[in-house]
Formats: structure tokens, sequence, C-alpha cells
């Protein structure tokens, strides 16, 4: 899922639908590559539709460079409790930890893209959320 | 400081020009973007192209404006390349286009 070799910014792709962001990362994958740590997670922990502090911050970690890390969401609780675990980071770490404000599928790809070439953490965001500008 | 130094190296070079017609079958569509984008990101040169020869010109690095020009099949994509690996720049791009970006 991820990939430790990598420089790159690290993208995590956070769903109420642990379908949607495990295809979401497959279209990453395929699109871009794999020159870009990926992470995914999706549902709460009884498997239902929803989103879980736990799991995202397992996916950043799992996502982890020291480039930071860009994270696309889709509705309100993804967003909340991705920032939740951003919150719950270690210090040194927070600051490198991003949500970005774009749709989950386009902006993972745009991400992934933005960081494949090497970009900073604060390009990649203003790249992803380009979808809305 | 960095971005100043490249747009000032960059304007020092003679912009090159060249086109390719877009030969797979869907066009520039988002796996070619990407590809586009992937390719151009590895250089310093600015890379733009344009649906005619006068432009207006989009940023080839850009993946989201890259997207946004949706051409077509049959269209001609005319490159703007300016830096000092340009002319390495312009013969990749340039290459991946006429490659089809490795598609049908």
């Amino acid at each position: 899922m991820s990939n430790p070799n990598s420089g790159n910014v690290g993208v995590v792709i956070v769903s109420h639908s642990s379908k949607i962001a495990e295809g979401a990362a497959d279209m990453v994958r395929q699109m871009v590559g794999n020159a870009v740590p990926l992470a995914w997670t999706g549902g709460d922990t009884d498997g239902g539709l929803g989103t879980n502090v736990a799991g995202i911050l397992e996916a950043i970690e799992a996502a982890w460079s020291p480039a930071g890390v860009a994270i696309l969401v889709d509705l309100g609780g993804a967003e909340t409790n991705s920032e939740m675990a951003v919150e719950m980071l270690a210090e040194d770490r927070r600051a490198r930890v991003v949500v970005c404000n774009a749709p989950v599928v386009e902006g993972a790809v745009i991400a992934a893209t933005e960081s494949s070439g090497g970009s900073s953490l604060a390009a990649v965001k203003r790249s992803a959320e380009e979808f809305y500008a | 400081m960095h971005d100043v130094n490249a747009s000032r190296s960059a304007n020092a070079f003679v912009p090159l020009t060249a086109s390719a017609v877009l030969v797979n079958a869907v066009g520039l569509h988002a796996r070619p973007s990407v590809k586009l984008t992937q390719c151009a990101k590895g250089f310093t040169a600015k890379i733009e192209f344009a649906l005619a020869p006068d432009g207006p010109w989009t940023d080839a690095k850009s993946p989201v404006k890259v997207m946004r020009v949706k051409a077509p099949q049959g269209a001609t994509l005319h490159f703007r390349v300016a830096g000092p690996d340009g002319k390495a720049a312009l013969a990749a791009v340039l290459a991946l286009v006429h490659d089809g970006f490795g598609e049908a």
C-alpha cells in the first residue's frame, strides 16, 4: 500500500466507504504509478459506512514521508476525523500533514501526479485544490 | 528566491516550438494528461502547449490545467519550451505524443 523508499509527498485517501477509498487508490496506482507513498482508509470500526480516527492515523503512518502527507477526504466526518487525527500526531509531524479541500477521487490523482514530480506539500495541496478554483 | 532565479534563467532562453498530432484514440484524457505532466516535471524548462500556434498557452506541468484542455484525437498540440534543458524537454514531450502516450 505504501512505498517507504520515496521522498515524495504521501497521499492518504479517506472515504466513508472502504470501496471508494480502495478504488480511488487503485486509480492513483494505475494512473500515476508507484513513486508516491499511498494509503487509504474507509468505513467505521464495525465495517459500516463511516470513518474512524484510528484508521486515519494508521493510513497517515503508512503513507508517511519526510516531505509530508496530503489527505483527501469525502464528506463531513471524513474531514473532521482527519483533522482530529492530525491533531493527535506528534508535534513535529503535525505541521507536515494537510487536509485538502478537493474532491476525493480527482484530488487524489492530481495530488499524486504533483507529488510524483517531486513537488512540495504546499504545491501538492494547491494543485489538488485547483479543482475548486 | 528559487522561483525568481528559475524564471530569470528561463527568460534568458529563446523558446523552442514544435507541434505533434494526438494519435491515441481518446485524446488528452486523464491518463495521458498525467503522463504529460509527469514527463514535463522532469525538466526545469518552462513547458507550455496550445491547440493553436498562437495560444492560449497551458502549463504542461499542471495536471488540472492539462486535463481542462480536453484535447481530442486528431488535435495538434503546439509546444513552446524555454529553459536550459529545453531541447531535451521538447524531444521528450513530442516523443510521448507521437507514441500515443503508450496507448493504442
